[in-house]
């Protein structure tokens, strides 16, 4: 009962979020076609691709925001349309490519958005919410900035605290849309680092592939809506691969303790 | 942060009776505090009043349901804003963005101009109906447009236009003069004809209304990083955006076609309210309430002495003293880049 079969026909367990065989179809425009995605419990999954290639979309699935036109994602086997939003709420965490607001809020107002889908109408919050959201500002190292307000934050730090909301929710799963875009280098290391060493399954969408190869203990690579390759970043993450995908010319090396492998652009294929 | 949220809503409270007594003795006929407590006593048979029969009439028939109806339109517009302001995430929306105002008053011209119902419909119903017209056409235009909350926006401006160029359309072929300044004064809001059916009827919708809007408090905390957030955080975004835009559009109906289209409190008390009371709805939708009422209050008995005996309508006032305010608010939140 609690098993289903991938493409491939490998039966697997259904524990956490998957995507089963899910396509997305918009104004007439196949935008997924038949994605399986089963991330193991509390790894990191990248998923890249070039822009247009379904990726944010993928994402959107996951999250419930949107329905897949064909295939399921379920949550611990139960099809997430099936569940009430805030029961998917308290279980999965969104963090969006750059979120910003007109509201002016303090660090620890947007952290306590978290707190939502936990609380009721016309009661105050708990001591748990408390604990949830002095616990993620800790595990941000936000602690001391509680009180500043969000629009004096850089894109850096505003990433970071929309990750502290996600912690709030007190999510196993975490989905991350290229939350590394518009940042600079140091703040994406650093992003990816935080996210990395969290204690839940990431599905996390990237443009950069050396950031996915350094961080992901899987990646999936989309192109046009369709999974082209999957498994272990060194090797999913071929030239060949590129060229194919990006219609780019790279050198792929694999040095270091990890072997974990380092593209260098070349050039575009003509 | 308890404390100062009781001490802020005890204030309030407190400021607001102390409004509505003070009020009531401004004008003409020397009306003092005590007489207001007493002729109130007195009605509610809790005693007795040495006034003549006049005077007790101007307090009980005339001041004290103007001055309670501006009450209650004042706190029902601010907590109208408030609420739109966070769903539509635009701090220009006011009660009057889903079109309602103006579908009034194209209602009301209808009935008092045209005389259509052939006098079985009263100004306040005509008024009241052309709103629910106006705003159905809005959620259906904004249906049809995609859904999304630029487009109820839009959708709202583009009735507000039309039901604009409706009523001044039937204003300048079909009524005379005198209908024209009725009309006209009815159109920029006036709190004069107020008596103690309009009070009780507005007062039972906004306890509604504010009931409603305080049990989505946390849910509209949730819209601020945008519709997309807030479904990621559990929050049923269509089923919260029909029940708080029907809600907020039928108690603007009913205070529209009681005191006309009054406006400005609706787009700037939510903004000095954020400022007292912060971003947090449980909080701030009592602290906008509050706030409104003590401001039309105070604005409506300003627009009845300051050019006694003449009156101005309190719309007038209320945007001749809400800009500035309005600047002054928005100067004080300013962003420092």
């Amino acid at each position: 009962m609690s098993r289903v079969r991938t493409r491939a026909g490998e039966p697997v367990e259904v524990a956490g979020l998957r995507a089963d065989r899910v396509s997305r179809r918009a104004d007439g425009r196949l935008i997924l076609d038949g994605v399986v995605l089963a991330p193991q419990t509390g790894s990191t999954v990248g998923v890249l691709g070039p822009n247009g290639s379904g990726k944010s979309t993928l994402l959107r699935l996951l999250a419930g925001l949107l329905t897949p036109t064909a295939g399921v994602v379920t949550l611990d086997g139960t099809p997430l349309g099936d569940l009430p939003r805030r029961t998917v709420a308290r279980r999965l965490a969104v963090v969006e490519q750059q979120a910003d607001t007109q509201v002016e809020l303090t660090v620890v107002d947007v952290v306590r958005l978290g707190r939502v889908p936990h609380r009721r109408a016309w009661t105050p919050g708990t001591a748990d919410d408390e604990r949830a959201v002095r616990a993620a500002l800790e595990r941000t190292g936000l602690a001391d900035r509680a009180g500043q307000p969000w629009h004096t934050l850089s894109g850096g730090e505003r990433q970071r605290v929309q990750i502290a909301r996600a912690l709030a929710q007190e999510p196993r799963e975490l989905l991350l849309d290229e939350p590394t875009n518009h940042l600079d280098i140091h703040h994406q290391l650093d992003l990816l680092a935080l996210v990395t060493g969290l204690p839940v399954t990431t599905v996390v969408a990237l443009h950069d592939l050396n950031l996915a190869a350094m961080y992901c203990d899987r990646v999936v690579v989309l192109s046009a809506g369709r999974v082209v390759a999957s498994g272990d970043p060194g090797d999913v993450l071929t030239e060949e691969l590129i060229a194919e995908v990006y219609g780019v010319r790279a050198a792929v090396s694999r040095e270091g303790p990890e072997r974990r492998p380092h593209v260098r652009f070349l050039g575009t294929l003509a | 942060m308890t404390v100062r949220a009781l001490a802020l809503g005890a204030g309030g409270v407190f400021l607001l009776v102390v409004s509505l007594a003070l009020a009531i003795t401004v004008g003409p006929a020397d009306i003092r505090v005590a007489d207001v407590w007493s002729v109130a006593a007195s009605h509610l048979g809790l005693g007795s009043t040495d006034l003549t029969p006049i005077r007790d009439g101007i307090v009980w028939q005339l001041r004290l349901p103007r001055t309670l109806l501006a009450a209650v339109c004042g706190a029902g517009l601010a907590v109208c804003g408030a609420v739109m302001q966070s769903l539509l995430r635009n701090p220009l929306a006011d009660p009057f963005v889903l079109g309602v105002s103006s579908g009034a008053s194209t209602g009301a011209v209808l009935v008092v101009v045209l005389g259509v119902g052939g006098g079985a419909v009263s100004l306040s119903a005509g008024a009241f109906l052309g709103a629910l017209v106006s705003f159905a056409l809005v959620l259906l235009l904004s249906h049809t447009l995609g859904g999304t909350t630029d487009r109820v926006v839009l959708a709202g401006v583009a009735a507000m236009q039309l039901f604009s160029a409706l009523t001044s359309f039937v204003v300048l072929t079909s009524a005379d003069a005198e209908t024209t300044r009725g009309v006209l004064f009815w159109l920029l809001g006036s709190l004069s004809g107020a008596g103690w059916t309009d009070v009780w009827l507005c007062l039972a919708v906004l306890a509604v209304a504010l009931v409603v809007c305080l049990s989505y408090a946390r849910t509209l905390d949730a819209f601020a990083f945008g519709q997309d957030a807030a479904a990621a955080l559990g929050v049923s975004v269509a089923r919260t955006r029909l029940v708080l835009l029907c809600v907020t559009a039928l108690l603007t109906a009913a205070l529209v076609s009681s005191a006309g289209a009054i406006g400005f409190v609706g787009l700037v008390l939510p903004h000095a309210a954020r400022a007292l009371a912060g971003p947090g709805h449980a909080r701030l939708l009592p602290v906008t309430a509050l706030a409104g009422a003590v401001f039309l209050v105070w604005v409506d008995t300003l627009a009845r002495t300051a050019l006694d005996p003449q009156e101005v309508p309190v719309g007038v006032v209320t945007s001749l003293i809400g800009v500035p305010a309005f600047v002054a608010v928005l100067y004080r939140t300013r962003r420092v880049r």
